[in-house]
């Protein structure tokens, strides 16, 4: 059996040909356009006197955050709420394994109490790919290692949108750690997908190798110069540094980091028509500098609250089969 | 499958292939009393049980130099017993065995016991014991006393012998010994927690890797040591052209190098990871690798640089593989499939004769751990391996005779058969 069919519906009848959702990569224009459609009816929702709506009401969605997290979590919630759903969190730092009960098991055993869609946070690539092998529900990840992170980057398209006409020659450039980076993977995929192009800067140890190979959708413009990335950038997508990776000789110090890589004001006056973007949380004074953090040009709250808008799309799309029956 | 008692036997009609010459020989072959009692056609095999070998071959019985047992510690994943069920199925009627389990092979207490334990099996068992002791990389285990009780290799295999002088000085003990050290080559600190090949299937599925160049760099320096000591190194389930490359030239140069690969090694690359959507049964140490690594250990295996084929067979319970990726130890089964892949991906496209593939998976082996080579010949016992390299088979779940089932090869296209084994008195059928 090919484990990818699982996942491919024969008829469109809610929209999106894809059960889950797993990750970008293999989501095309059309089910990404449709996403971010329904996540702007939904913002409509949110600014709102009364900023719910029934629609997922009878779903019952589970978070399963097996890794710390705190606005992916909250954002999934609200949404969830929002939407009507009832919703139960499920949290547990570290992997199944020292834990004591593995991952399967946890999941049938949520699963047996009647349960509709699971959203997923794992420190495994793969963990959400794994769990539609154990459970009948709809799967949506959110944030599996350093694979995809698909929501955040469907969050991150619907901010672009609502300052770009369209994604055809949007040159957006992505810096920092891309090597473990799955903000940075999913909206590579999500990015080439609408037809923008990426350049991806960082220092090479934060830069995993055959970036040229990662998508058959287009390629990505490589940079070890800031300079170059955001020469002609309409965005630039600052990705935060772990600082635990500190030590591990992949950069010297966040000194030479944000001298090097981080986006000072120096730049935003430079480049007088770019916008930034942020995943959130910043470090400031190394990703990017705490003026810039602040600046009209930075969007990073709007980012958040674009957030709540495309996790209603998303669960509400995926649940069409569920509503059903 | 069926085992039986058959002191006495007739197999008539096969051909008997010697893998050192590549000369075959139509005859039947009379065992009495576990020995060769004639060879030549048309024997008479009056009260004895007789099994039809025509259109098949005949050679001495296999080995597999590198298996996972198990046993002691880790019984529900393998035991002696399992492990040699499985191994008889595949053809082979000796393996070694890696000193990983619990307690580790590090005392010779431990090495008689799993040969005791081996006994009422139809293979032969050869444990490897460790390198040093507790497979601790600290200090040398009692390597003299170790080979006295029956070790015939010396290997921290699962961990690199990572500390160089630690190395040097196995490799001036055991040559002493004439015993090879097996190391299990790999620089951790360059893919610390790798969970597979670091490639562009790794950069897309953001698993973290295991390089090729942490291979190659403890076998150049294995191969610098080997030369320099004097000792014999053989280089584990050798995974990487770069790999390859580094014992052909230090095979010219005169060092005392060998090396294997696993079939695994020759069948799959990291794209199996891609597109199994994380099937653990993907994950195995060293890691599944690339196109022009396949390329590469064929075209050792036809130069001779690759001595032997082996499996690392690895039972794991299914328990500990159905998880998420990370969290799934490395390893899977092989003894059961060694057959069916070398035929399908070297016999079959002409990368090897059967003879050269039959010698890789019975002679070198044994040369490698220097034990004495079976016999075809009348009064030398009967151990004798009776297949083809050409029936083509779908490997099932039921052919699963090792007491684990991690094998991603379920459903698999297998060219060639082994299709029973001779050995101690006991003939294994397999079907």
């Amino acid at each position: 059996m090919d484990p990818k069919q699982d996942n491919q519906k024969e008829t469109p009848e809610n929209g999106l040909r894809h059960r889950h959702l797993l990750g970008l990569s293999d989501y095309d224009s059309d089910e990404i356009e449709l996403i971010l459609e329904t996540a702007q009816q939904f913002r409509d929702v949110l600014n709102r006197p009364i900023r719910r709506v029934p629609t997922l009401r009878g779903i019952t969605v589970v978070n399963l955050f097996f890794e710390p997290s705190t606005r992916t979590r909250i954002s999934f919630e609200l949404a969830e709420k929002r939407l009507s759903a009832d919703t139960v969190n499920f949290t547990a730092s570290g992997s199944s394994v020292s834990k004591g009960e593995s991952l399967k098991d946890t999941a049938q055993n949520i699963e047996a109490m009647k349960i509709d869609m699971v959203v997923l946070r794992h420190v495994s690539p793969g963990a959400p790919h794994f769990l539609t092998r154990c459970v009948d529900a709809v799967v949506i990840n959110a944030g599996d290692g350093a694979h995809e992170h698909p929501t955040q980057a469907l969050l991150d398209l619907l901010t672009m949108s609502d300052h770009f006409e369209s994604f055809k020659g949007l040159n957006v450039s992505i810096i920092g750690d891309i090597l473990h980076s799955r903000v940075a993977r999913s909206n590579i995929h999500g990015l080439l997908a609408m037809g923008a192009n990426v350049t991806i800067c960082g220092p090479n140890p934060l830069l995993p190798i055959h970036l040229d190979k990662l998508t058959d959708k287009g390629s990505v413009r490589v940079t070890h110069k800031l300079d170059e990335a955001l020469e002609g950038a309409d965005v630039a997508m600052a990705l935060r540094i772990q600082m635990e990776r500190q030590g591990r000789n992949l950069f010297p110090s966040t000194r030479e980091y944000h001298e090097q890589f981080g986006i000072q004001m120096k730049h935003m006056k430079h480049h007088k028509d770019l916008l930034v973007m942020h995943p959130g949380p910043v470090n400031r004074g190394v990703e990017l500098a705490s003026e810039v953090v602040d600046h009209e040009r930075a969007v990073i709250l709007n980012q958040v609250t674009n957030g709540v808008a495309v996790r209603m799309a998303v669960l509400y799309l995926l649940s069409g089969s569920r509503l059903e029956t | 499958m069926t085992t039986s008692n058959a002191p006495n036997l007739l197999l008539h009609g096969g051909t008997i292939l010697d893998p050192e010459s590549g000369t075959t020989l139509r005859a039947d072959i009379l065992v009495k009393d576990g020995k060769i009692a004639g060879i030549g056609e048309g024997l008479d095999a009056e009260g004895c049980e007789r099994y039809d070998a025509t259109g098949k071959m005949i050679s001495i019985g296999w080995m597999d130099m590198h298996v996972h047992l198990r046993e002691p510690g880790y019984e529900y994943k393998e035991t002696i017993e399992t492990g040699c069920r499985a191994a008889a199925f595949g053809g082979f009627t000796a393996v070694a065995c890696m000193p990983n389990t619990d307690p580790p092979i590090h005392t010779r207490d431990v090495v008689e016991f799993i040969i005791e334990r081996s006994e009422k099996t139809p293979v032969d068992v050869h444990p490897i014991a460790c390198v040093s002791k507790g497979r601790k990389g600290e200090s040398l285990s009692e390597m003299a006393d170790l080979a006295a009780g029956g070790a015939v290799a010396f290997s921290d295999d699962g961990d690199p012998v990572q500390d160089t002088s630690l190395m040097r000085h196995a490799l001036e003990y055991s040559s002493m010994l004439d015993v090879p050290i097996i190391n299990h080559e790999e620089e951790l600190p360059l893919g610390p927690k790798g969970h597979m090949h670091e490639g562009e299937v790794s950069t897309r599925l953001g698993l973290p890797g295991i390089p090729t160049i942490s291979e190659e760099i403890m076998i150049a320096r294995d191969i610098l040591l080997a030369e320099y000591t004097g000792g014999h190194v053989h280089v584990a389930h050798i995974s990487t052209a770069g790999a390859v490359e580094l014992v052909r030239q230090g095979k010219a140069r005169g060092v005392n190098v060998t090396t294997e690969v696993c079939t695994h090694h020759f069948t799959l690359t990291d794209k199996a990871v891609e597109d199994s959507d994380f099937d653990t049964h993907t994950k195995m140490h060293p890691p599944l690798r690339t196109d022009v690594d396949i390329e590469a250990m064929k075209k050792g295996l036809a130069d001779g640089t690759i001595d032997a084929i082996c499996t690392d067979h690895a039972p794991h319970a299914t328990f500990e593989k159905e998880v998420e990726y990370i969290a799934a130890p490395f390893g899977i089964l092989g003894l059961e499939t060694a057959w069916g892949l070398t035929g399908r991906e070297i016999v079959q496209p002409g990368v090897l004769t059967v003879a050269e593939a039959v010698y890789k998976l019975s002679v070198a082996p044994r040369q490698i751990l220097r034990i004495a080579l079976p016999r075809i010949e009348e009064g030398a016992p009967a151990n004798l391996t009776i297949f083809d390299a050409t029936s083509e088979w779908t490997f099932t779940a039921d052919d699963i005779k090792s007491k684990s089932v991690n094998t991603p090869f379920v459903g698999s296209k297998m060219v060639g058969r082994a299709w029973a084994v001779y050995n101690r008195g006991k003939f294994v059928v397999n079907a």
